[in-house]
């Protein structure tokens, strides 16, 4: 009897082990470039991921799915929105799928999490979205390199906008989390009139703006700046306008009136959001040969404009396509693959752009205004200007030198 | 010892566990020894809300806490250069201790659902601090850029040394609830789950040996947060949020509560099945939410007490309330 | 002080509790009755709201998709109800909370499948989507709405409670379930009908919050835990007491996020203020929900004796 059992214990034993090997070899093909990427496709937020991973099907089709001759194979992960979640997510590609590059991530406290484990693997991390200023200084890596922006950046074009349209002051709310103490910060960095109030609202939990907006009115401001990513959008828009302020006080925001949410406001006919202002460093309207092809295979392939993060997910593929091309495709070669990904020598959707020394983008950020297109859609469309090859404010404490 | 079905199941489980490392090895596919790392950490956490779960009858929604606050002390301690693992633990024990003292006193005197939100709301407080420390990183978290130092015995940089650390503690924490629930205080910790007021009549003062288990279930969180701590490098309040305290709960409830080995067990299903069904499809969840109430309806008493009738919880009815 | 804006924010809170309270009412009624700790709750909430937006940009009417919004829900409550939650009756509520949390996961993927990740925004006829002035400011016409509806369903359902026999037979159930059955009533249908009447209520707080809050994937779990914190603090089953915890709860929110700040700039330098006010604005309700057990653990109206 305890015999038998002990063999039973052994055989299962065994077929744990078994069954977990099976799962672990994971074929690998010869002459492939692997890129692991990052992003959320579940929750809410998970529409984000989904312009993102649209975007990225779009580069591998229009690189006919090679890159310097290898076949391009991108691995999705979702990482559901948790830092420890997108922190396993990036494990697994990096040990068990052994991707060259890891790319992607939409948040910064999910992008913190992983950014170590990416670069104690050896691979290239290629941040689509996430802006964290610590990445941008004392965090910034020789394997590190950024297709879209330092969080702080954005505001601050916005912030100098206001200067220049003349608000004297200004009323702000933004959700309390890092990514919003950011945008917070970078406009008070430019914004030089009186802040009239601050608010920061409870995140992601919150999407009741009601005590805020009152607030708002009381405060009379001359404009009120708003960053909220993803479904909060809508949210704030609708109570703003349902409070009667549409058209009294002018808004201005960053980051949440985007490709992502004006097709659902268009379609609940929430004309206020029409002439709103917001920076960004890219627009559909942008006028580049790659981003005209980007844009118009885009809404061919999938019936609707991309996004921001889909811009920077385009860039991304296109980034480090164009590394390979100059490494001949010798994906051993980091040294090489570096120098090139440092030169940035592709077509971005934004116009050619150069590195900073912490692989942060030296570009352009203009002010766009919402209207409606030849078709009747809803888009953000470029009015001016606002900075020119912008650096950010944190790459000093960047102690990279190439 | 008694050899069953159940028995032969978690000591394979264990013998798998142990060889881990080795199959690792042999494929060059360190991924899947993370994969075990991680799921005998949260084991740790579940093992030890079990022994308020499943023996004392107190359902904590806040237990992620506990976890948190050991990953932050060990990630603050580092932040100002203490590495010094020993020196680390006394701090990860002395905070859990205390905070759960101090929740336990609080939310002891509740029964029911009313203790669930109580321990909900104290530990939704201390996410909301967390998320407003800008000094350690608020929401986005602190970086842990070297792990803790065990005066160079073992060094946690090494994958295996680690993954053995981890699974001795897994261990001694299964031996020391072993040891405890069939102790006098375990038995007393029993009883006032059935009946408190007999125990009291009895002569137990049933609050403070309730508090203790509370503290001591605290501490054992702790260590495991610290554990997981070293395992991500990175803390962030994202590890208090009651989403993670409801995640350890059905570690505990799919492995079978008040049965000794089933919260490993449950780690190891819960987390295995999210990792291989969310690599498989997006849409996992329409699989797993399924999943969860086949084994609410067909596996009383967890995945366990489907192979053996007639243990500690069969018959379990509203114990809780 | 500005006394408008204190009366502005007291009608904001007000209106917050009154969406909270018609989330909360059925969810305290059914656990009142069948003692049933049903998280799937918000995920008939949700769904209220995705079917009143879809009917609502297909139609443009209003009412239709009120009505649509709280049939859809009725129908999956039912439907839930007879297909698993009966068999749950009885169990522990550790085995209906992992049961329904797998509803949860269920059905956001669900509503993920049908209606896509971006989720809806719901349009509302012109003249509720804009501000009237009253007691000489400008509140939006939606929320007096809100405020309005409401106020009726409570209304009804004190009527119900109080002066019919299936309200009879919710008291009844709330203080001692054993004896309702005993009295020979037909508990199967009468736990079908409450459970209906919690799935109708919650499909109408998913509309009525629809217009203001937009409709989003996993809606109904933060509002959830808010819920339960109501009906916690009102005590389990107590329908006046879910009533007065959710005004409690949605007045002291909404005050806290808007005077904490100003409060703590008179003490605190206006850096630590900005910082604080924040965390302990979102503390704030678990800091009542804490005080209120500790001095009185079976909430503020106890249903059971």
């Amino acid at each position: 009897m305890k015999i038998r059992a002990i063999l039973w214990m052994i055989s299962a034993a065994l077929a744990v082990v078994g069954l977990l090997a099976v799962v672990f070899v994971a074929t690998d093909k010869a002459e492939t470039v692997k890129i692991g990427f990052v992003t959320t496709l579940t929750t809410g937020a998970g529409v984000i991921g989904r312009d993102m991973q649209n975007a990225v099907d779009l580069a591998l089709d229009h690189l006919g799915h090679k890159m310097a001759g290898l076949d391009a194979e991108v691995i999705y992960a979702d990482d559901q929105f948790k830092p420890q979640i997108g922190k396993q997510k990036t494990q697994r590609l990096v040990t068990r799928d052994k991707v060259d590059f890891v790319s992607g991530y939409i948040w910064s406290h999910v992008l913190l999490a992983s950014r170590k484990t990416v670069v104690d693997s050896g691979a290239f991390l290629i941040i689509s979205n996430a802006g964290a200023s610590q990445v941008a200084g004392k965090l910034c890596h020789k394997n590190i390199f950024t297709t879209s922006w330092q969080n702080d950046q954005v505001p601050m074009a916005l912030g100098k906008v206001l200067n220049d349209r003349g608000v004297k002051s200004l009323y702000i709310v933004a959700p309390n989390y890092a990514a919003g103490k950011n945008m917070v910060t970078g406009v008070e960095r430019t914004f030089r009139g009186k802040v009239a109030g601050k608010d920061m609202t409870k995140w992601p939990g919150q999407i009741d703006f009601a005590a805020e907006i009152a607030k708002v009115r009381a405060a009379k401001p001359d404009g009120v700046f708003i960053f909220f990513p993803g479904k909060h959008t809508g949210a704030f828009l609708r109570q703003f306008k349902q409070a009667g302020l549409n058209g009294k006080i002018p808004l201005y925001s960053v980051f949440s009136v985007d490709s992502i949410s004006l097709p659902k406001l268009q379609k609940a006919k929430m004309d206020g959001v029409l002439g709103s202002f917001n920076t960004n460093f890219w627009s559909p309207d942008l006028d580049t040969p790659a981003n005209r092809r980007f844009v118009s295979g885009f809404r061919k392939k999938y019936g609707r404009y991309p996004s921001h993060y889909a811009a920077q997910s385009y860039d991304s593929i296109m980034l480090i396509n164009s590394a390979l091309v100059a490494v001949k495709g010798k994906l051993k070669d980091k040294d090489g693959i570096r120098r090139a990904l440092r030169k940035a020598d592709f077509q971005s959707v934004r116009g050619p752009y150069r590195y900073n020394q912490n692989h942060f983008p030296i570009q352009n950020f203009y002010l766009r205004q919402v209207v409606t297109d030849k078709d009747g859609n809803w888009t953000n469309r470029i009015v001016a200007t606002v900075f020119k090859d912008h650096k950010d404010p944190y790459y000093k404490l960047c102690r990279m030198r190439w | 010892m008694k050899v069953n079905l159940k028995g032969g199941f978690v000591a394979a489980l264990f013998v798998a566990l142990a060889l881990v490392p080795v199959a690792a090895q042999l494929l060059d596919q360190p991924f899947y020894m993370l994969v075990a790392q991680r799921i005998m950490i949260l084991a740790i956490a579940a093992l030890s809300l079990n022994l308020l779960m499943g023996y004392g009858g107190m359902i904590s929604f806040g237990h992620a806490v506990y976890v948190g606050l050991g990953a932050y002390a060990v990630g603050i301690s580092a932040f100002y250069g203490v590495t010094n693992g020993a020196a680390q633990l006394a701090i990860v024990v002395g905070v859990s201790a205390l905070v759960a003292l101090v929740f336990g006193a609080n939310s002891l005197r509740t029964r029911g659902v009313y203790f669930i939100m109580i321990t909900l709301a104290l530990a939704q407080m201390l996410f909301f601090l967390g998320v407003s420390l800008d000094v350690f990183g608020g929401d986005d978290g602190l970086n842990i850029d070297q792990r803790s130092t065990l005066f160079g015995l073992i060094d946690l940089n090494h994958r295996p040394s680690f993954y053995y650390l981890v699974f001795f503690a897994l261990v001694t924490a299964l031996y020391l609830c072993h040891r405890l629930v069939n102790s006098r205080f375990g038995m007393v910790i029993q009883g006032a789950r059935s009946n408190e007021p007999r125990m009291q009549a009895i002569g137990f003062p049933t609050l403070r040996y309730r508090l203790t288990a509370f503290v001591i279930a605290g501490v054992m969180a702790g260590v495991a947060g610290a554990l997981l701590a070293n395992h991500t490098d990175f803390v962030s309040p994202d590890m208090m949020h009651w989403t993670h305290s409801g995640e350890l709960i059905f570690m505990v409830l799919l492995g079978g509560m008040g049965s000794l080995a089933g919260p490993v067990v449950g780690a190891a299903i819960y987390l295995l099945l999210e990792e291989l069904l969310s690599g498989w499809t997006v849409h996992w969840q329409l699989i797993f939410g399924p999943f969860l109430i086949a084994v609410v309806l067909f596996g009383r008493g967890g995945l366990l007490g489907l192979m053996e009738k007639g243990g500690p919880m069969a018959g379990r009815e509203r114990d809780d309330g | 002080m500005d006394w408008t804006l204190l009366f502005e924010q007291l009608l904001n809170g007000l209106q917050l509790g009154i969406l909270l309270f018609l989330l909360a009412a059925g969810l305290t009624v059914v656990f009142g009755v069948m003692d049933l700790m049903n998280l799937a709750h918000g995920s008939l909430y949700m769904i209220g709201a995705f079917v009143a937006a879809t009917v609502a940009i297909a139609t443009g009417s209003f009412l239709l998709a009120m009505g649509a919004a709280i049939v859809a829900a009725l129908i999956i409550g039912i439907i839930i109800e007879v297909t698993l939650l009966r068999s749950l009756y009885g169990r522990g509520h550790l085995d209906q909370v992992l049961a329904t949390f797998g509803l949860i996961l269920f059905f956001n993927e669900l509503v993920r499948v049908v209606w896509g990740p971006e989720g809806l925004e719901m349009p509302l006829p012109a003249f509720f989507d804009t501000a009237v002035t009253i007691f000489g400011f400008s509140y939006p016409v939606y929320r007096l709405g809100v405020i309005g509806v409401g106020l009726v369903t409570a209304a009804f359902l004190f009527l119900v409670v109080s002066h019919t026999r299936i309200g009879m037979l919710i008291r009844a159930g709330a203080s001692d379930r054993t004896m309702v059955g005993a009295l020979g009533v037909d508990i199967k249908l009468l736990f079908t009908l409450v459970f209906g009447l919690g799935a109708a209520l919650a499909g109408l707080a998913g509309v009525m919050a629809a217009p203001i809050l937009s409709v989003a994937i996993g809606m109904g779990e933060e509002i959830l835990i808010l819920a339960f914190v109501v009906i916690v603090i009102g005590g389990i089953g107590s329908i006046q007491g879910a009533f007065v915890a959710a005004i409690v709860i949605g007045v002291i929110d909404t005050l806290g996020r808007s005077f904490l700040d100003d409060l703590f700039k008179l003490f605190l330098p206006a850096n630590a203020a900005e910082t604080a006010a924040p965390a302990v604005a979102s503390m704030l309700i678990y800091i009542l929900m804490a005080a209120v057990l500790f001095f009185r653990p079976q909430g503020l109206f106890p249903a059971r004796t």
